[in-house]
């Protein structure tokens, strides 16, 4: 039976189990809008589209699944373009269909025609433009499959309006093949091998792992393969969950807010073992001069992130997750390996222990109410058990160092881009993957206008989401620079704020506010235990700064201590 | 240092602009492109040279290979290959200079494809040393114009490329 491209398109997109879809309207959408109107999909119209590819990547981090959003043409989709680049940088799976003016008009400078597909090349993993009906299905099969296998990534699919009306023959395929395309997912043996001979011949070693250990779902592994031999981790801050943020050897994040032990056990290491993870220069620091002691051992489902920025001893293409399973094998079968390893490497955790000691994170507790006091406090009452989304910088960097991450997908931050107003948007879509879960945004006052007007989006579905505001009244990370390196010339970063319960209300969400340390308590714990969106608005102290801090371009071990 | 590579991409719409998008977006260089149609005519070849350390040589090919639509990357760094360009040059020519144009042209190989009362267009194929002896020796006469295809390669013996799709494979000994 002949269907039309609104009707393919629903139906591979059942076929491929998703269950919820954030979207906006417009012209060029109608047809789908109009075949969605019957199907059992859940539709969150969002109010802003960047929005939509924001909820559905969070969406996607939380649940681990493809996150799916559909906006129309035009402005529809270059509204998308932030949350498809925020999405790429850190390699979230993501499948965003934007509609098209018809075949014949495109080129023609038609109403409400961008070219997206143009447009979204270099922040996408894949994109598509739909020129038959005939070929939808299939690209809506590869478009999931590139979007979730390999290195993820968000892949964009273009439907003119003509090809959503038009007839086709209908048959989901049920298999796929793109003869350019075959991810690397086991490593080498040889190499698994040689990494294996290095580690046990070290005597400084550190994990150093980021976002593909949560990708990969490695975190199980990584967690019994470092507790077998006591190797200490440190996380980029992509990597934060994928390791038990509360066990001993947790080092805590690297790089430029990292914690004193772990910039320094890097700094002094002999042999890191790197695992997903990309060399950033927000982790790196000045690239001469991480790690100057030590060989390294990169694994990494993407040969691109491989020697890229930091030069590898012993590269091993493929999926973390497998590696870690050969690794384990390994050390099941060959006892000897690592028979003296424990005895050779015990100065090492003395001294990264004495580390961790000495120079623990912490803050000034005089002055005002401390931002970093409120995550603790955060943390006490959620147990670790929330889902936590950030904004960007301080609040993001508080977030990152003073709640312990206990489980993998349980942070949602915006790591290679620090896109402001990822963190609403994302802690709706995770809301919806997870109706029962708490959800904290830790925001700015800043940040959390950057797409604020989701809180209709958040009442309408009844997506309970918090929204903590450490509220210190500047663009903080910029005000830090500025005190730090600019005399203090706080140009364009003191913005006035609105009254955010006003807001809150105004949308119909709760609203809350808190001035004093006394208060905290008891306020977070009625805002986390309503059923409803709330804002809570928290007046920190206007001039704290995050520390440690290593100045752009220094090396780790030049960190600026509280 | 100047490097040679193949890209064996699908014969579709949009896989150049991915190609030239990857060169400009991550600050690569192409010194020259070269495009069009395999035996196969659902593939297209591109010829690139490229200039950069083994560094950024190591991370071009990486890239290249990552993009969807390319289905294999020749690097013909550890290679014996032959590489040729064509190259069409309109020079001055008068009673004077004719019979040297022509002497010259003869010695290299090469055509005169058209002609007019004050001009010969010339062919002229070869690798880069040939071709830059051949422009350096008319150059005195005065070009008024050229254009070159850029280089074309291929390995020698019997090697051949095989458009085999990319294989699921565990990693290779360097990465
Ligand atoms: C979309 C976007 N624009 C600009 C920036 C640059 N920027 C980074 S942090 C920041 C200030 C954030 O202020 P706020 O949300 O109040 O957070 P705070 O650092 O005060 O916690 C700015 C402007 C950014 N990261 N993203
Ligand atoms: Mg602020």
């Amino acid at each position: 039976m002949k269907k039309t491209g609104a009707q393919i398109l629903v139906e591979s997109l059942v076929a491929e189990g998703v269950d919820t879809l954030f979207c906006y309207p417009g012209g060029a959408t109608l047809y789908i809008t109009d075949a969605l109107g019957e199907c059992e999909i859940r539709q969150i119209v969002v109010r802003h589209e960047q929005g939509a590819v924001h909820a559905s990547d969070g969406y996607a981090r939380a649940s681990g699944k493809v996150g799916v959003s559909l906006v129309t043409s035009g402005p529809g989709a270059t509204n998308t373009v932030t949350g498809i680049a925020t999405a790429y940088m850190d390699s979230i799976p993501l499948v965003i269909l934007s509609c098209q003016v018809n075949t014949a008009l495109i080129g023609n400078d038609a109403f409400q025609e961008a070219d997206i597909v143009g447009i979204t090349r270099p922040c996408t993993k894949h994109n598509y433009l739909v020129k038959d009906v005939k070929d939808l299905a299939r690209i809506i099969k590869e478009a999931f499959h590139i979007a979730r296998s390999g290195r993820p990534g968000p892949v964009l699919v273009d439907i003119p309006k003509d090809v959503s009306a038009n007839m086709a023959d209908f048959k989901y395929p049920d298999k796929i093949h793109i003869r350019s395309y075959q991810p690397t997912y086991f490593g080498h043996p040889g190499q698994i091998q040689r990494a294996m001979r290095q580690i046990a011949s070290s005597k400084r070693p550190v994990l150093f792992t980021g976002g593909g250990i949560i990708l990969s779902g490695a975190s199980q592994e990584l967690t019994k393969f470092a507790e077998a031999l006591s190797i200490p981790v440190t996380n980029t801050l992509m990597g934060l969950g994928g390791f038990p943020g509360n066990n001993d050897l947790f080092l805590g994040m690297l790089g430029m807010h990292g914690t004193y032990a772990a910039n320094m056990a890097i700094t002094e290491s002999d042999l890191i073992i790197a695992m997903g993870a990309r060399f950033d220069d927000r982790a790196t620091g000045k690239t001469d001069e991480f790690a100057p002691h030590a060989k390294v051992i990169h694994i990494d489902i993407d040969p691109t992130s491989i020697s890229k920025n930091i030069k590898v001893d012993i590269p091993i293409v493929g999926d973390t997750k497998n590696v870690l399973h050969k690794m384990l094998d390994i050390l099941a079968e060959e006892k000897d390996l690592f028979k003296g390893f424990q005895a050779s490497t015990s100065e090492w955790l003395k001294k990264v222990a004495k580390w961790k000691k000495d120079f623990p994170l912490t803050y000034q507790k005089n002055g005002g109410l401390k931002p970093q006091y409120v995550i603790e406090k955060i943390y006490g009452l959620t147990k670790g058990k929330a889902i936590i989304a950030t904004e960007v910088w301080q609040n993001q960097m508080w977030a990152a160092q003073f709640y312990k991450f206990l489980k993998p997908r349980t942070l949602l931050t915006s790591g290679g881009l620090g896109t402001m107003g990822y963190g609403f948007p994302a802690a709706i879509g995770a809301q919806a993957a997870f109706p029962k879960s708490l959800v904290i945004d830790i925001a700015g006052d800043g940040s959390i206008q950057m797409n604020i007007q989701e809180l209709a989006t958040a009442v309408q579905h009844k997506l309970p989401v918090k929204v903590v505001i450490l509220n210190n009244g500047y663009l903080g990370m910029v005000r830090q620079w500025q005190e730090l390196f600019y005399e203090k010339r706080y140009t364009w970063t003191c913005l006035p704020c609105p009254d955010f319960v006003k807001v809150a209300e105004a949308y119909g969400a709760a609203g809350y506010r808190i001035d004093k340390e006394k208060d905290i308590d008891k306020v977070l714990k009625e805002a986390f235990g309503n059923n409803q969106p709330t804002f809570i608005d928290v007046h920190v102290d206007p001039g704290e700064c995050v520390y440690p801090m290593v100045p752009a371009g220094a090396s780790l071990k030049d960190m600026l201590l509280v | 240092m100047r490097h040679t590579i193949s890209v064996l991409v699908e014969n579709e719409f949009g896989v150049l602009s991915r190609i030239s998008g990857l060169f400009s977006g991550r600050g690569f260089n192409i010194e020259s492109l070269c495009v069009a149609e395999t035996l196969d005519p659902t593939i297209s070849t591109m010829t690139i040279v490229t200039t950069g350390d083994d560094a950024i040589i190591e991370q071009i090919l990486k890239q290249l290979n990552k993009l969807i639509n390319v289905i294999k990357v020749i690097d013909f760094r550890d290679t014996d290959y032959v590489s040729r360009e064509m190259v069409l040059v309109k020079v001055n020519a008068d009673e004077k200079t004719r019979a040297e144009i022509l002497r010259m042209v003869e010695i290299f190989r090469g055509k005169i494809i058209d002609v007019s009362p004050k001009t010969y267009t010339i062919m002229i194929t070869g690798d880069e040393e040939k071709l830059r002896a051949f422009l350096a020796l008319v150059r005195p006469l005065g070009i008024k114009d050229l254009v070159r295809t850029g280089p074309i390669a291929m390995a020698r013996g019997d090697k051949t490329v095989k458009t085999k799709e990319k294989q699921p494979k565990g990693g290779n000994e360097d990465g």
